[in-house]
């Protein structure tokens, strides 16, 4: 494997038997809304370009969770799984993404965009690493304003090459402003692995540029990615400061739907779907004791709720023609 | 302290702004501590505080980006970019991020930023710290631009800025931070997208901004000696463009120039040039025409910048052909 380092799931008995079945609830219904947004590719459903997360559920979900109802997060264009993990409802991000009224942004911003600023979630953003600034804006501004808020943002191993992420891990740093830097290390940038455009052997290293704390975690451990972001969380609400988190995970899929990934090596997938995050969480509620009824319960729920949120979302019509001229400017 | 120059006007502007709002605030390189590269925030800090007169690291993405997410969570952010030209190194910020967010999200959020910028030619500082930078930002819907080319407009519509709902860039032109104020009366916000007619006249009008507008004013008065009496038109907002002030004056005059700082290409007068011939074209005599400066870059050496400067002279030729038909 890419990372002899990664450890075994470690238990946290601060975490709830329920607060993990909600984890596993979270991370099946990305899962399965990433299924569902693939199958109408095929349909012709979905315009332009997409980008799934399938394999990387666990570090929205375990970064996500341990935030409070103030703090706010934006993401990429690889974002529907962290606009889900703040709370956005399947149905609204569904429709978003096949084009229709009732979706989140109206059928404005489509998969790439996508935004829900009622669960704190501020926004996907499509150029890589714009969103990092923005992050910093919005923690400042919270202070501003005496808001108690953290500022999570997620990124790709490929945002750490750009100039926007450089300036914005300095700015945070010197302002000590509440952000949590989360890079989702997915191995690829792109089409290229990570290897090959990058010298650092820990993307977390980055991190000492700036004076913060660089933290590695493995990313398809969502326990440990829950306390990692937890701990990131409550340096920030002190005043500490920002953290730089790099999780260390795996992009089921590839870089976009019309990319069937051939140049990954043999064997990788494969090796990668046996530390699945969510086979993990399963067997980790298992030894936990958690019986499987409760635990298919779990699934069967998450499967009936994409299921439901695919057919509202469909049923719904497309923007007005008028909607193209509207929230241009105030 | 009374105002007296146009650099400070935007400087009581910010200070009024900064004490009429608590959510006002501004950030920029070298803005507190040093009071700006021009001196333009100069005393803001010791009178407003460290933390809503901040400075930044030499970062306009950070900086645009700071503003755009503290916009967001309500503060009124004032972001200063030393030079106009540095608008390059966070284009992105600007086009993608500030101007669209408000679309892209469906109108989930509001982005309440202006973005000062020190900008335009005429004083030796080269290609990349002279460009009228105004021109690459008209293409990019969700922006408003203000250009104030009078002290009155420096103050006035600053403060209409920072209280627009609206991203606002606010161009300052630093060729003219030592302009004179000529009128007397109290400094009032000066609505966006309202041009101004700065001085009647029947034969030609003359639409110009800033540097232009004072050329337009010179060689008005020349006109007059010769028995031609120009109107000239300051749009003062470049979007949304107060398209109508003009048509009404064209109607009246029925010969049109658009006299402007930058290159032709994509600018902002060639774009009025041909939204009134359009519009206009029962009323007009001729074929309106744009000064422009050529395209080159802009040069260094004192007669090559003069050269590069659409001028005075030029602008008289232009209104006698004109006047001739």
């Amino acid at each position: 494997m890419e990372y002899p380092d990664r450890v075994a799931i470690d238990d946290d008995p601060s975490l709830a038997d329920g607060e993990l079945l909600g984890m596993l609830r979270s991370m099946l219904e990305i899962r399965g809304l990433e299924d569902e947004i693939q199958r109408a590719f095929t349909k012709d459903l979905v315009r332009g370009s997409t980008h799934l997360c399938n394999g990387q559920e666990a570090g929205v979900v375990g970064a996500c969770t341990a935030l409070a109802e103030q703090d706010t997060m934006v993401c990429t264009y690889r974002g529907h799984g962290a606009v889900l993990a703040m709370g956005a409802p399947l149905d609204a991000t569904f429709a978003e993404i096949v084009g229709r009224e009732t979706g989140l942004c109206g059928g404005k911003g489509g998969s790439m965009h996508l935004t829900d600023v009622r669960v704190g979630a501020y926004g996907s953003f499509a150029i890589v690493g714009a969103h990092l600034p923005i992050a910093n804006g919005l923690a400042l501004g919270a202070r501003q304003r005496g808001r108690d808020s953290v500022s999570l943002c997620f990124f790709g191993d490929g945002s750490t090459n750009i100039g926007a992420f450089h300036e914005s891990l300095n700015l945070a740093a010197v302002w000590s402003l509440p952000v949590i830097f989360f890079c989702e290390n997915n191995l690829y940038g792109e089409y290229t692995p990570w290897r090959a455009t990058t010298r650092v052997e820990r993307l977390a290293d980055r991190a000492a540029s700036y004076g913060m704390p660089g933290v590695r975690v493995d990313g398809n451990d969502v326990v440990a990615v829950h306390q990692v972001t937890a701990e990131a969380v409550a340096r920030a609400r002190s005043g500490a400061g920002p953290t730089l988190i790099e999780s260390v995970t795996y992009r089921h899929r590839g870089h976009s739907r019309t990319d069937p990934a051939t140049y990954r090596p043999e064997g990788e997938l494969d090796r990668w779907l046996e530390v699945d995050p969510v086979l993990r969480l399963r067997a980790l509620l298992t030894t936990r004791g958690i019986g499987e009824d409760r635990i298919a319960g779990t699934e069967a729920a998450a499967k009936e709720s994409v299921r439901t949120a695919v057919e509202s979302a469909l049923a719904a019509p497309p923007p007005r023609p008028d909607a193209l001229f509207k929230d241009v400017y105030a | 302290m009374s105002v007296t120059t146009y650099k400070e006007a935007i400087r009581q502007a910010q200070a009024d702004a900064l004490k009429a709002d608590p959510t006002v605030f501004l950030l920029g390189e070298d803005i507190a501590a040093a009071g700006g590269a021009f001196k333009v925030t100069d005393g803001l800090m010791e009178s407003f505080g460290g933390e809503r007169v901040m400075d930044t690291p030499i970062s306009e993405q950070a900086i645009i980006g700071a503003a755009i997410g503290a916009a967001i969570m309500g503060s009124r952010p004032v972001a200063e970019l030393m030079f106009a030209d540095f608008a390059g190194v966070c284009f992105d910020q600007i086009a993608n991020q500030l101007a669209k967010y408000r679309y892209m999200s469906g109108g989930q959020v509001s982005v309440p930023v202006t973005v000062r910028l020190a900008n335009g030619a005429g004083q030796g500082f080269a290609s990349q710290h002279s460009q009228p930078v105004e021109n690459w930002f008209l293409n990019c819907p969700g922006l408003k631009i203000v250009t104030p080319g009078s002290v009155e407009d420096a103050y006035g519509l600053l403060r209409s800025a920072i209280a627009d709902e609206d991203p606002v860039l606010f161009f300052e032109h630093k060729a003219m931070y030592n302009l004179k104020r000529v009128r007397t009366g109290e400094l009032a916000p000066v609505p966006i997208g309202q041009a101004e007619v700065v001085r009647e006249g029947g034969d030609v009008t003359v639409v110009a901004t800033q540097l232009m507008r004072q050329c337009a004013e010179r060689a008005a008065e020349q006109m007059a000696d010769l028995g031609v009496t120009v109107e000239v038109i300051d749009p003062r907002t470049l979007v949304p463009f107060d398209y109508g002030t003009v048509a009404e004056s064209v109607a009246k005059t029925n010969r049109l120039i658009v006299m402007q700082e930058g290159s032709a290409g994509g600018s902002w007068g060639a774009t009025v040039v041909a939204r009134i011939a359009g519009d206009c074209f029962e009323s007009l005599d001729l074929a309106p025409v744009l000064i422009s400066a050529p395209d080159t870059p802009v040069p260094y050496a004192g007669g090559l910048e003069a050269a590069w400067l659409p001028d005075v002279d030029t602008l008289c030729e232009a209104i006698k052909a004109m006047d001739r038909y």
